[in-house]
C-alpha cells in the first residue's frame, strides 16, 4: 500500500505540474486570472497559420558575392598592374573567372608579383600568348557564398527588428535559403520591399553627364567607357529640386566610390529646403575623413547618389562636406522612412530572389483555431462516449488516462516552447487515437485473463505486464516515422510531428502508469469480486 | 461486452481474394493516375492562390468568368472555400511572377485587378500562396525520400524486434496502404499537399502499428505452439487480436472523421487521407501483413521452426503461464 500512496502522489505531482504549465497559462488569458510571468512566457505558442501573418522564403543569391570579391581582386590587379607598368586588360567573364591577356614576356615576372600580391584568393593558369586565366580557390568560393548567407540573414533581421514585428522569425534553410516568419503583419509589400532591397549606397564623382542618351554621354570620351569609370543610369536631379523619372538619364562615373554605405554611422528622414521628405546621414569617422577629402578637392563637380546601381541625384558640390550629408529622390515620407530604414541597418551582401510567399489574414487563422477546437471537442466526446459504453467504469480510467495524457502534451509543448499549428492540432486529436489504442490493447487482455478464471487483481496485472513490450513497440515504431516526418517538415508539418512525438511519449506513460494506478487505486483495500470491463 | 468473442475466422484462406482486390484498387489508382495524374497542390506545383472573401455572395461561376479573359486557357481552379456564408472563394492560377525581386506576386496583382474590373462585389484578400517552381521540386524530393526512409526504418526496427520476415511483411502491408491510399486520393482528386504528405506518413506509423500488435501475439503464440502449423498459429493470433484491432481502429477512425467534419478547409485533404489510411491499415494488418510471413515462410511450415530461439531479440516479457492460457484459447 505505501507503494501505491507513491504512484498516488506521483501521479497527483504530474497533473498539477503540467496542468500548470500547459493548461493554466491558456485559462489565465481567456478569463483574465492573475498569473505570474515567468509562467506567462511559457503560454503555448501558435504557429503563423494559426495567428496570421507573413511567411517568406528567400534565396540568397550568392553568385553575387562571388562577382563582387571577382571583380574588386581583377580591378586591383588592374591597378597593380598599371602601377608596375604592365600592359595588360583584365576582363571579368562569370562570377569566380577572370582572364588577364597581353602580358609581354619580358614582363612575366612582374605580372606574376602582382598576382600574388593582389590576387591571393585565386589559382592562375597560363595560357597561350600571356593571357592567363584566374579561378577562385574552392575553398574561398564555399567561403563566400556561406559568409553571403550568414550577412544576408543579419541584415534581414535588423531590417524585420527596425519594423517592429514582434516575435519575428528569421532562419537558414538548406544551404541558401532564408525562412522569414513575421506573424501579424498585414503590409505584405512594404515587408518584401523592405526585405528584399539591396540597400546598397555608393557616393560617386561624376566625370560626364548627365545626358538624355548613352552615346551623347561617351561622345566626349570618344565613345568607349574608361577602365575606371562606368555608366549608370538613374534621375537627372542635379540640383535640390524636383528629380525626373527615374533611369532617364545617363552618368560617367568613377568606378570607385568616395564612400559607401558601409561608412554611415546612422540615417534619418529630413526635409530638405524644399520641404521635400528626404534621407539624411551622418558617416562614421573613416568615411568621413575620405569624404572631406573628396568634397574639398572637387567642389564645382557633381557626386552621384548611387543606390542600388540607379542615381537617386547627383547635386553640385558646394563646398567641402565631412561628416554628414542628404540623399534627394523626390521622396514620399514612407519611401523616405524605408530608405533610412535599409540604410541603417546596412545592405545584403546579394540579391534576393522570392522562392515562396504566403499570407495568412487573421479571420483565416480564427477559423482555422475555431474548427481545430471543435474538432478536437467532437473527437474527444466521440471517444469518451464509446469507452464508457464499452468498457463501462474501467472506461472511466481510460477517459481520465486520455485527459491526462492531453493535458502532459499541452504542458510539454509550452514548456519546451513548441509552437501549435493546425497540422500540430491534428496531431492532437490523432494523439487521442493513439492514446485510446492502447487502453483498448490493456482493457482487451484484461479481459482475456479473466476469461482464464483468474482473479480480478491477476488479470490486471498480467493484463498491464504483458502489453508493456507491444506498447514499447508500436510506440517506437510510430516515433520512428513521427522522426523522418520532422526532418522533412517545414513549419506547420513540423509542428504537427511534434505534437505526435510528444504525444507519443506522453502516452506510454499515461496508458501505463497513470491508468494502472487508477486501477489499483479502485482495488486497494476491497474484495472486488468482478470487474466492470 | 464484446464485439467480438471467441471468433475463429480463417483469415488465410481468404488471402488470395485480399491481395486480388487490392490489386485491382491499386491497378484501378495507377489508371487514374496514369490518365489524369495526381493533383499536384500549390505548394508542389507551383502557381499563385488567393482568397479573397467577398462583400457580398458571389458564385464560383461569376469569378470564374472574371479571370478567364486575363488567364485566357489557363488552368485555373476556383472553388467555395470554408463556410458559404463567409463569402470566401479560393482562386488558384498556375502561374507565378518572375522570381527576380520581389516580384513573385506579379499574378497575384493580376487576379486582383481582374476581379475588381469585373464589377464583382468588394473584397479583401485573407489569404495567399505564392510558390515559385524551385521551392515545388525541392518539396517533392523531399516528400519522397522521408517517406521511403521511413520505410526502411520500420523495415530495420521490426527486423530487429522480430524476424526479418516479419519486418517483410510489416513493410509491404505499409506500402499496400500507401499506394491504396494514393489510388483513393487520385479518385477523389485530393490535391497532393505538404499536409497530406504529412498523412501519408503518419499513416506509415500507424499500419504498423496494428500489424505490430498482432505479430507480437504471432511471436508469442510460436513459443507455446510448436508443434502446431505456422498458419494455424498466424490464424489463432490474427483471431485473438481481432476485437482489439476492431476496436482501436474505430476510435481511430472517430478521431479523423471527427477531423474530416470539424476541422475546416485547410485539414479536408489531411483528414481524407487518414481516413483511408486507417481503414486501409486496418484491413492489410489483418489479411496481408500476416499472409506475408506465411508465403515467406512456406505455409506449411511448422511453428517449431520458427520458435523464440530463432529470434535475433526476444522480448524480455512472457511469464510462463502463458502457454496453458493460449492452447485453451486454441482449442
Amino acid at each position: 500500500m505505501k507503494n501505491l500512496r507513491w504512484k498516488l502522489i506521483t501521479v497527483v505531482t504530474v497533473f498539477v505540474v503540467f496542468f500548470g504549465i500547459g493548461v493554466y497559462p491558456i485559462l489565465a488569458s481567456a478569463y483574465h486570472l492573475p498569473i505570474p510571468g515567468w509562467l506567462a512566457a511559457h503560454q503555448l505558442r501558435l504557429g503563423l497559420d494559426l495567428k496570421g501573418g507573413v511567411h517568406l522564403v528567400l534565396r540568397v543569391q550568392t553568385d553575387d558575392a562571388l562577382r563582387l570579391e571577382t571583380e574588386q581582386e581583377a580591378g586591383r590587379l588592374q591597378q597593380e598592374l598599371k602601377t608596375r607598368g604592365v600592359p595588360a586588360t583584365v576582363t571579368t567573364s562569370d562570377p569566380t573567372h577572370f582572364r588577364v591577356e597581353g602580358v609581354p614576356p619580358a614582363q612575366e615576372q612582374a605580372f606574376r608579383q602582382a598576382a600574388t600580391q593582389e590576387a591571393p584568393n585565386f589559382d592562375r593558369n597560363s595560357g597561350v600568348g600571356g593571357s592567363y586565366t584566374f579561378e577562385m580557390k574552392p575553398n574561398v568560393v564555399i567561403q563566400l557564398r556561406e559568409d553571403a548567407v550568414v550577412q544576408a540573414r543579419q541584415t534581414i533581421e535588423r531590417r524585420v527588428n527596425e519594423l517592429g514585428v514582434t516575435e519575428p522569425s528569421i532562419a537558414q534553410q538548406g544551404a541558401d535559403q532564408i525562412l522569414v516568419q513575421l506573424p501579424g503583419v498585414a503590409d505584405v509589400g512594404r515587408a518584401k520591399e523592405i526585405i528584399g532591397r539591396l540597400g546598397t549606397l555608393e557616393l560617386k564623382l561624376v566625370e560626364q553627364g548627365p545626358a538624355g542618351t548613352r552615346d551623347d554621354l561617351l561622345r566626349a570620351t570618344g565613345g568607349i567607357v574608361p577602365p575606371d569609370m562606368e555608366v549608370v543610369t538613374g534621375a537627372s536631379d542635379t540640383g535640390a529640386g524636383v528629380g525626373a523619372a527615374a533611369g532617364s538619364a545617363f552618368y560617367l562615373v568613377r568606378r570607385l566610390p568616395v564612400v559607401t554605405g558601409n561608412d554611415l554611422r546612422s540615417a534619418r528622414v529630413e526635409l530638405d529646403e524644399n520641404n521635400q521628405p528626404a534621407v539624411g546621414f551622418t558617416l562614421k569617422p573613416a568615411g568621413a575623413t575620405a569624404f572631406g577629402r573628396a568634397t574639398g578637392e572637387n567642389i564645382g563637380r557633381h557626386l552621384a547618389i548611387v543606390l542600388d546601381k540607379s542615381v537617386q541625384s547627383a547635386p553640385r558640390i558646394e563646398s567641402r562636406i565631412s561628416d554628414a550629408g542628404r540623399i534627394h529622390g523626390s521622396y514620399t515620407q514612407e519611401e523616405a522612412q524605408d530608405l533610412s530604414l535599409i540604410l541603417r541597418s546596412g545592405a545584403l551582401p546579394a540579391t534576393l530572389t522570392y522562392l515562396e510567399e504566403r499570407t495568412i489574414g487573421p479571420s483565416l487563422g480564427a477559423d482555422s483555431i475555431r474548427s481545430g477546437i471543435t474538432a478536437s471537442a467532437v473527437g474527444l466526446l466521440l471517444i469518451t462516449a464509446f469507452m464508457l459504453v464499452y468498457y463501462k467504469l474501467s472506461g472511466v480510467n481510460a477517459v481520465i488516462a486520455l485527459l491526462f495524457n492531453l493535458i502532459i502534451l499541452l504542458g510539454l509543448m509550452s514548456y519546451i516552447g513548441a509552437v501549435m499549428t493546425l497540422p500540430g492540432i491534428a496531431g492532437f486529436v490523432l494523439t487521442m487515437g493513439i492514446g485510446v489504442d492502447s487502453n483498448v490493447l490493456i482493457f482487451e487482455r484484461i479481459k482475456e485473463e479473466l476469461e482464464a478464471q483468474r482473479g480480478v487483481r491477476a488479470a490486471i496485472n498480467a493484463g498491464f505486464s504483458r502489453v508493456v513490450w507491444t506498447l514499447f513497440d508500436t510506440h517506437l515504431a510510430a516515433l520512428i516515422s513521427a522522426a523522418f516526418l520532422f526532418q522533412f517538415g517545414t513549419g506547420a508539418i513540423r509542428g504537427f510531428a511534434v505534437t505526435l512525438f510528444l504525444g507519443l511519449v506522453s502516452n506510454l506513460f499515461t496508458s501505463i502508469f497513470v491508468s494502472k494506478t487508477l486501477f489499483e487505486f479502485e482495488l486497494a483495500n476491497r474484495k472486488v469480486p468482478a470487474l466492470s470491463i | 461486452m464484446h464485439i467480438f468473442k471467441n471468433t475463429n475466422f480463417d483469415f488465410l484462406k481468404w488471402r488470395w481474394h485480399a491481395i486480388i482486390l487490392s490489386w485491382v484498387i491499386i491497378l484501378a489508382g495507377v489508371a487514374a493516375i496514369w490518365t489524369k495524374g495526381i493533383p499536384m497542390g500549390v505548394e508542389f506545383a507551383g502557381g499563385t492562390v488567393i482568397i479573397p472573401q467577398f462583400e457580398q455572395a458571389v458564385s464560383v461561376e461569376q469569378v470564374r468568368t472574371a479571370l478567364d479573359r486575363t488567364f485566357r486557357g489557363g488552368d485555373i481552379v476556383v472553388q467555395q472555400y470554408g463556410d458559404p456564408a463567409q463569402n470566401q472563394v479560393m482562386v488558384r492560377v498556375p502561374q507565378v511572377g518572375a522570381e527576380q525581386g520581389g516580384s513573385l506576386s506579379a499574378t497575384q496583382t493580376q487576379i486582383e485587378s481582374a476581379l475588381k474590373q469585373a464589377g464583382l462585389p468588394g473584397f479583401k484578400v485573407v489569404g495567399s500562396e505564392i510558390v515559385g517552381p524551385v521551392v515545388g521540386q525541392e518539396l517533392r524530393s523531399k516528400g519522397f525520400w522521408a517517406t521511403v526512409l521511413s520505410l526502411i526504418g520500420l523495415l530495420l526496427y521490426i527486423a530487429f524486434r522480430f524476424q526479418f520476415s516479419f519486418g517483410v511483411g510489416a513493410v509491404v502491408a505499409t506500402i499496400h496502404d500507401l499506394l491504396i491510399t494514393l489510388a483513393f486520393l487520385a479518385f477523389f482528386r485530393y490535391d497532393m499537399s505538404l499536409n497530406v504528405i504529412a498523412a501519408i506518413l503518419t499513416i506509415t506509423g500507424f499500419s504498423t502499428n496494428d500489424t505490430i500488435v498482432i505479430f507480437d501475439r504471432i511471436r508469442e503464440n510460436l513459443r507455446s505452439h510448436r508443434r502446431d502449423a505456422l498458419d494455424h498459429v498466424i490464424n489463432l493470433s490474427i483471431n485473438q487480436t481481432l476485437g482489439r484491432t476492431i476496436i482501436t481502429s474505430g476510435t481511430a477512425l472517430l478521431t479523423a472523421l471527427a477531423l474530416f467534419f470539424f476541422g475546416g478547409e485547410v485539414l479536408h485533404g489531411f483528414a481524407f487521407t487518414m481516413v483511408v489510411g486507417i481503414i486501409t491499415g486496418t484491413y492489410s494488418s489483418v489479411f496481408i501483413a500476416a499472409a506475408i510471413i506465411s508465403f515467406w515462410r512456406g505455409s506449411t511450415a511448422r511453428a517449431a521452426a520458427h520458435a523464440p530461439s530463432t529470434v535475433a531479440a526476444p522480448s524480455p516479457q512472457q511469464p510462463p503461464s502463458r502457454s496453458k492460457q493460449n492452447k485453451k484459447r486454441a482449442s
